[in-house]
């Protein structure tokens, strides 16, 4: 396989990331000195197309699979598969810079797989890609990178960051809606971010692929890994049931809106607020997890109106700026969700932060992230610990 | 680039290229082919084998060639039965196929020292009558230990005169030790062109003539029947050229690169400590097993390798990464030291100079990666 360099590079995609794109979304802030900077690279096209953009802005890229999996479950596995380093590699010797797989396990399992499972058995839906970002992405990996002297690490986020008239770097969404991940970066505050790039901030997916096709990169053509990385065939379900201590999978009941029992279950871990398959039929309208009561392991459901919820409760903010005043604030409490205006309420008597929501959302579970918005700039993050209907 | 990382499977020596080069320019057939290309071919076999039976002090009949050492670990245990003893540093190209046979092929792993250095009381202790095969690999290109294995076979096979097959691998011992296989009590020996500077895919078992040995490949009558297959004539002229320097220089090159090792070390030590030394004393004199306190051995074997310093941290894994060192892992050693650990491991001797020059080096990368860490955990 040819390998290119960076000018070879930069011609071809021209046409679709202009010099000035590559200066705004990868040549900005610490890494616009010439050094290096690290690649988190999964082996999909996205990554790959992110570190070919690092390259043609004329970074010393090294490039890093980080391997999650535990031994043999790159088998199993959604993503970050034995074929995926492989890809990598192979994308890496095209654009012509060196990659490493290292390993990142026992890190992924204390601090994303054990709080999924956890999550799960309390009765909550967790949100292992925001925590995956938070501890191993951002924190672990790029403590990899600093001791290789990189200046910034670049993923293939679909995300944008841009500097404030004071050079404050702001989290933003990107330019593709449909493919917006800043949900689950909210995290990132502006330390992180001033030694983060998101290379492909400013593209949508299908210029993506065309630019990986251009570059003649072995994954232009490879699909998209849907599903939690580290959930493979056996599915969430299976995946807490094997993970969990004997005594922590219990059944219980399913209640209905007046608190009738309708029916049993096999453990609370099968069920996310809002959903509706697993539970027991025979009503004339259909039937919502409107409540999750882990203690009890009760299964409240009842109509979609149950689902309703006005507000919610978080907690471990993250603010882009303090000092922000809060007008004009759209939430999202779960990604894909639409944006609804919203209120920042105050903090309450357990110190947990009350956002209002402007008009009812349906499907607000507690474990998941509510990130507030500005236009596409983010504002702030925090995690649902309560949501209320009044 | 700097090659530290001899053990892995070294860079084609100079010389064999050369001798390789003379020899892929001339024509030449088949071995087993009666006229007189083949007959060149099967004369520079000959030659190979006579090569490695002198390194290793055995009888030229008694070489078997093979595509290298997983082969001749393999054949081994197709060779052999019953229960096995073994020591905790031993490779996966025996381990894994033993561990095929499931509980049918019990295996006593002996712990040995600190290091793993197994002694003859623990071995014949771990007899039992049912013990069908000792295998205890020579050196460890892990950490350095080096076995009694010559004094291990003598004394089992005073106490058991038959039924117990002897092996050793010797892979990453043949370029330092004497082996004098003849003069031994041992049946099998294992070894491998690419870690005295042949190209990959040479090996070798000699097997004393006495032994029956089984065949992994069936097919044409090769090797006197035991192993099947049209030879890997290139890779075996490159194994015979390789063999024979390897043995000429063995004497002086030991005593040079056990300096060479210590001066690193020292300069390491000085320069950029704390530094932890993982093997043993008088190990393989080119060896060097090290942790770097406090860091992430993968981090610095990356950080060495972009600054054109080639170590290792354990052996590669499926996933192209590294995986844990399993000497160290084996020997029980703590986790962090696991996770801190580099081998260091040189070809042949660099001379003082160029020894301080790249442990300087070294020193200078390790120091700036510990202080980027630092500053980075206090952030």
């Amino acid at each position: 396989m040819k390998q290119m360099n960076p000018e070879e590079i930069r011609r071809r995609i021209a046409a679709l990331v202009p010099a000035d794109v590559l200066a705004a979304h990868v040549r900005r802030g610490r890494a616009a000195a010439d050094g290096r900077v690290v690649v988190a690279m999964s082996g999909g096209v996205d990554s790959s197309v992110a570190a070919a953009l690092a390259c043609a802005a004329g970074c010393e890229v090294v490039g890093v699979s980080m391997r999650l999996a535990p031994d043999g479950g790159e088998a199993q596995g959604g993503c970050c598969s034995l074929e995926d380093f492989e890809d990598a590699r192979r994308v890496a010797d095209v654009l012509g810079f060196p990659h490493y797989v290292i390993d990142f396990r026992d890190a992924f399992r204390s601090s994303v797989v054990e709080p999924f499972v956890a999550a799960y058995l309390a009765g909550r839906t967790p949100n292992p890609c925001a925590l995956c970002n938070r501890e191993l992405k951002f924190d672990a990996l790029w403590n990899f990178a600093e001791t290789l002297g990189a200046l910034a690490l670049a993923t293939g986020h679909y995300a944008g960051i841009r500097e404030t008239e004071a050079g404050v770097p702001e989290l933003r969404m990107a330019a593709d809606p449909d493919k917006d991940q800043s949900y689950f970066l909210f995290e990132l505050a502006s330390e992180a971010l001033s030694r983060t790039l998101f290379p492909l901030g400013a593209l949508r997916k299908g210029d993506v692929r065309e630019i990986a096709g251009r570059l003649l990169l072995p994954v232009a053509e490879k699909p998209e890994s849907q599903d939690i990385c580290f959930v493979g065939k056996e599915g969430y379900g299976a995946l807490v049931e094997r993970l969990a201590a004997s005594d922590q999978v219990r059944s219980g009941v399913v209640v209905d809106e007046a608190g009738a029992v309708i029916g049993s279950h096999a453990g609370v871990h099968k069920f996310t607020i809002g959903q509706r398959r697993g539970l027991p039929g025979g009503s004339l309208e259909p039937r919502y997890v409107t409540e999750i009561d882990a203690g009890t392991g009760v299964v409240h459901c009842g109509p979609r109106a149950g689902l309703e919820r006005k507000s919610v409760a978080v907690s471990r903010v993250t603010r882009q700026n303090t000092e922000d005043g809060g007008e004009d604030l759209q939430v999202r409490v779960r990604h894909r969700h639409p944006l609804v205006p919203c209120r920042i309420a105050g903090v309450d008597e357990s110190g947990r932060l009350r956002i209002d929501f402007e008009r009812p959302i349906i499907g607000v579970a507690p474990g998941q992230a509510a990130v507030w918005y500005r236009g596409d700039t983010v504002v702030g993050g925090g995690w649902i610990e309560g949501t209320f209907d009044g | 680039m700097i090659d530290l990382d001899h053990n892995a499977g070294g860079q084609v020596r100079a010389e064999v290229a050369a001798a390789l080069g003379e020899w892929l320019a001339e024509p030449h057939g088949n071995p087993s082919s009666p006229h007189a290309l083949g007959r060149r071919a099967r004369a520079a076999i000959d030659s190979a084998r006579e090569s490695v039976a002198a390194l290793v002090g055995s009888d030229p009949a008694e070489v078997i060639f093979t595509s290298g050492a997983t082969e001749a670990n393999n054949q081994v245990v197709e060779s052999s039965t019953g229960h096995v003893v073994t020591s905790v540093l031993e490779h996966p190209s025996l381990l894994r196929p033993l561990a095929r046979f499931g509980p049918s092929r019990r295996v006593r792993s002996l712990r040995g020292d600190a290091f793993g250095r197994v002694s003859v009381a623990e071995a014949l202790e771990a007899l039992q009558p049912e013990t069908g095969l000792v295998s205890i690999t020579w050196a460890s290109g892990e950490i350095g230990t080096l076995q009694p294995v010559a004094e291990i076979a003598r004394a089992i096979r005073r106490e058991r005169p038959a039924g117990v097959l002897l092996h050793s691998d010797a892979v990453q011992a043949v370029a330092w030790q004497e082996i004098g296989f003849a003069d031994s009590a041992l049946d099998l020996l294992t070894v491998s062109g690419h870690k005295i500077g042949a190209p990959t895919g040479a090996g070798a078992l000699i097997v004393r003539a006495d032994c029956q040995l089984a065949p992994l490949l069936y097919g044409g009558p090769q090797e006197r029947g035991r192993r099947a297959g049209t030879p890997n004539v290139s890779g075996l002229v490159g194994f015979g050229v390789a063999a024979g320097l390897a043995l000429r220089e063995r004497e002086k090159r030991r005593r040079l690169v056990a300096r060479d090792i210590e001066t690193i070390f020292e300069v390491l030590q000085s320069q950029a400590g704390p530094v932890q030394r993982l093997g043993p004393p008088n190990g393989l004199p080119n060896t060097l097993a090290i942790a770097f306190l406090g860091m992430r051995g993968d981090a610095l074997q990356v950080a060495l390798d972009l600054e054109g310093i080639c170590v290792s941290t354990g052996p590669a894994c499926a996933a192209g990464g590294a995986e844990p060192s399993p000497a160290l892992v084996a020997l029980g050693l703590d986790d962090e030291i696991i996770k801190a650990a580099l081998r260091i491991s040189l070809a042949e001797p660099l001379g003082q100079e160029q020894a301080v020059a790249v442990a300087t080096q070294m020193a200078t990368v390790v120091t700036r990666a510990r202080r980027r860490a630092v500053a980075g955990r206090a952030a």
